[in-house]
């Protein structure tokens, strides 16, 4: 059994991709990330990870020599945030067209402007059409796991594709907690050497990147699709895989109190413990309330949506970030279109919440559920609001 | 003895046969840029591995599901090739050190047009340059972007007629002078930077191995006619670069660890830069007037070389 440690979560987050034999990583400091960036240079310096580790000068050259790097075989890894993520965004959909492994650490920071250095998850949701594999955690013993269990699903078979981890800058990264490292030769088992599909090397030379124009344009991005939504039977694997390795098991959608309740609340994120504390305090006032925690982003789980919403009267969506002009944030969106062709469905409503870094508090939580309480639940509201916003 | 004009002779025992980049590729007829590529494989060899930015050699190579390239390559944006390509050498390294893969060297090369290099690609190239790693960069210049239709770049000559700074009533074309990429990488302090032309191919092909024997980043800005945006005939790209450097608008040198060096292709005596201009549209608008200015400009940027040549040969 491994120990448990006091560390913080982005130094851990740096520890644990040290257990997964990178070949190499390219990094750029930003905040929150930084944190990431550095203690992986002192584990490459310390000669801990066997590694070239790349200092480039700006995210794009980040993310374009992970993509030259993978296009060799070598397993990679580079950590980003906000502004740094929008600089990279060209370069996203091209590392998933051309399906290459590589996994990226995202400590969530708001994008300018105004420029805002804390947490939200407006960085990520501009790079949700991208085709990378996206997921969040809640917590840092998930940020060490997921990160571990990235590598292996970007690299496995029948997903080859970038994988991208969001852990709620600050709130998150800047956290000491309590940690348990995986054993090293548990992992070393869990995660073999990854075996590329084709690499950049006289051997045997391949063209990577090639130009496709409208004869096979629709039929990549369509291979493309499915390659994501296929991925989640293999992200499913993996997680059970890893539950019987290591005694901790991840679903793409996770509930806490939710089988019977009428209230819903859905949180994406480190949000989801607040978010439990308030629903105990609901139920304890007699309040049928439930939560759903959104563990897998992209590919979305449709399936696990409607089955934890199938007998809420209410369910309240929870977005950290904002659609302007739109029909509400970015979660709701894809919740209302996961619930649309349900015989029974629940009243959704849409709150705001928690935007360059503003706290949302166990009070705020359990204030969304009080108010939708009278609600006529036959009665569709379609608008959305900013929780708590100073008119 | 002039190689060049003995090119016959020579030519089969001093440039390797093999192509690694094939026939078939959709480039112009005549097209400068792309016969500088193909030398360039040529000089290379098989234990290569390319990273191209977006841009005419690009698209002109790997239409899918066809690629002209022998080599392996990878393409991913317009502005990164220098970054894909240190992305490339640090995994290679690092697989290579680990013994993930076979042990043997591998020269990694980051190829752009003018574009691709000083324009959008600068920021990316120069962090590779500065950064140290093991690779080579090739500039291919042809004056402008020509993949999207002959806009200006920094690198189209001062009065050059382009769609976007094109000669009209008020207008003579390209307003700047064009941006000494060579001297920017030789502020790097990169080991080997050196300006070539596929008009002297030998030359360039010896300059493209010592880049590759250079351990290290090295830079060669590879001078390239484009007869579809210059607006000269398709069977003058050789002549053209031939000119070019005949009038010291384009010269041949290299700089080995800060230490300048004619190419011995560059005449005593330069040639007139009209009869460079003389059969491209592109200047066909510029009077008398205008090319003087020009003219003495070029005298003047290759006096700047030659007194490096001498002085910093005196610091020896
Ligand atoms: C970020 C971005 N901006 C613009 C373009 C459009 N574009 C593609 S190639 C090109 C010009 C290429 O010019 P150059 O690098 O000189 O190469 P050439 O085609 O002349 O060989 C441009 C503007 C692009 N692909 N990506
Ligand atoms: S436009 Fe110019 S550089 Fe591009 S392929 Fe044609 S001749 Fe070559
Ligand atoms: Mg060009």
């Amino acid at each position: 059994m491994a120990k448990r440690v006091g560390m913080e979560v982005a130094v851990a987050v740096a520890e644990a991709v040290g257990q997964c034999d990178i070949d190499m990583a390219a990094v750029y400091p930003i905040t929150p990330q930084s944190h990431i960036a550095e203690h992986l240079s002192d584990l490459v310096a310390d000669g801990k990870i066997d590694a070239e580790f790349v200092t480039v000068e700006s995210e794009h050259s980040a993310m374009s020599a992970v993509i030259g790097a993978s296009g060799t075989g070598a397993r990679v890894y580079t950590a980003t945030s906000s502004q740094g993520l929008m600089l990279m965004h060209e370069l996203l959909p091209i590392a998933s067209g051309m399906r290459l492994p590589i996994v990226m650490g995202i400590a969530n920071r708001a994008v300018s402007g105004p420029l805002n250095i804390l947490n939200d998850h407006s960085d990520i949701m501009p790079q949700r059409d991208s085709g990378w594999i996206s997921l969040f955690v809640e917590n840092g013993q998930e940020a060490i796991d997921l990160s571990i269990q990235a590598f292996k699903i970007a690299e496995h078979k029948d997903v080859l594709l970038p994988v991208c981890v969001n852990i709620d800058g600050f709130q998150l990264t800047h956290m000491v907690e309590p940690l348990e490292f995986p054993d090293q030769e548990l992992v070393n088992k869990f995660l073999p050497p990854r075996v590329p599909y084709a690499t950049l090397h006289p051997s045997k030379p391949v063209t990577m990147g090639a130009f496709a124009m409208s004869d096979y344009f629709t039929e990549m991005m369509k291979a493309k699709d499915e390659a994501l939504k296929n991925s989640k039977k293999v992200i499913i694997d993996i997680w059970d895989e890893w539950a019987r390795m290591f005694g901790r098991a991840y679903k793409p959608v996770e509930t806490y109190k939710a089988e019977d309740a009428e209230i819903l609340m859905l949180t994406m994120g480190s949000m989801g413990e607040t978010a439990e504390v308030a629903i105990d305090a609901l139920r304890a006032k007699g309040v049928s309330a439930g939560l759903i925690k959104l563990r897998l982003w992209r590919p979305f789980p449709f399936e696990e949506i409607r089955a934890a919403a199938k007998n809420a009267k209410k369910l309240i969506v929870t977005d950290r970030a904002v659609s302007f002009g739109g029909p509400g944030g970015p979660v709701f969106s894809e919740i209302k279109s996961a619930l649309y062709h349900e015989a029974h469905r629940p009243a959704i409503y849409n709150y705001i919440i928690g935007l360059g870094g503003r706290d949302v508090t166990v009070k705020d939580f359990i204030g969304m559920v009080e108010k939708v309480i009278p609600y006529n639940a036959e009665k569709t509201v379609d608008t959305y609001e900013f929780w708590g916003v100073r008119e | 003895m002039n190689i060049v004009e003995n090119f016959d002779l020579y030519a089969p025992r001093l440039i390797n046969k093999k192509e690694l980049l094939s026939a078939g590729h959709r480039a112009c007829q005549g097209c400068g840029e792309v016969l500088a590529v193909r030398l360039m494989c040529k000089a290379l060899g098989e234990n290569t591995v390319i990273a191209s930015a977006t841009g005419c050699m690009e698209i002109i190579s790997s239409m899918y599901p066809t690629t002209a390239w022998e080599v392996p390559w990878i393409h991913v944006a317009f502005e990164n090739a220098a970054a894909v390509a240190a992305g490339v050498e640090a995994g290679l390294k690092g697989l290579r050190k680990k013994g993930k893969i076979d042990d043997r060297y591998i020269k990694v090369v980051g190829m752009a047009g003018d574009g691709g290099t000083m324009d959008i690609g600068l920021q990316a190239l120069s962090g590779a340059m500065e950064r140290g790693h093991d690779m080579l960069f090739v500039c291919f210049d042809n004056e402008a972007y020509m993949n999207t239709g002959i806009q200006r770049s920094s690198g189209t000559p001062m009065g050059a007629s382009t769609t976007t700074a094109p000669a009209g009533k008020i207008s003579s074309g390209q307003k700047t002078w064009k941006k000494n990429m060579a001297e920017i990488m030789v502020a790097h302090s990169v080991p080997y930077v050196a300006t070539a032309c596929p008009s002297y191919p030998l030359d360039f092909i010896r300059k493209v191995e010592k880049a590759k024997a250079t351990k290290g980043p090295s830079y060669i800005h590879c001078f390239s006619v484009c007869p579809t945006g210059w607006r000269c005939g398709s069977h003058l790209a050789i002549a053209m670069g031939r000119l070019a450097v005949e009038s010291g608008v384009f010269p041949l040198y290299e700089v080995e660890n800060g230490k300048y060096k004619v190419s011995s292709e560059m005449p005593k005596k330069l040639k007139p830069v009209k009869d460079y201009f003389k059969g491209q549209g592109r200047f066909r608008h510029l009077g008398e007037a205008e090319i003087q200015v020009i003219q003495h400009k070029v005298e003047s940027e290759y006096q700047k070389i030659l007194d490096k040549v001498k002085y910093l040969k005196a610091w020896d």
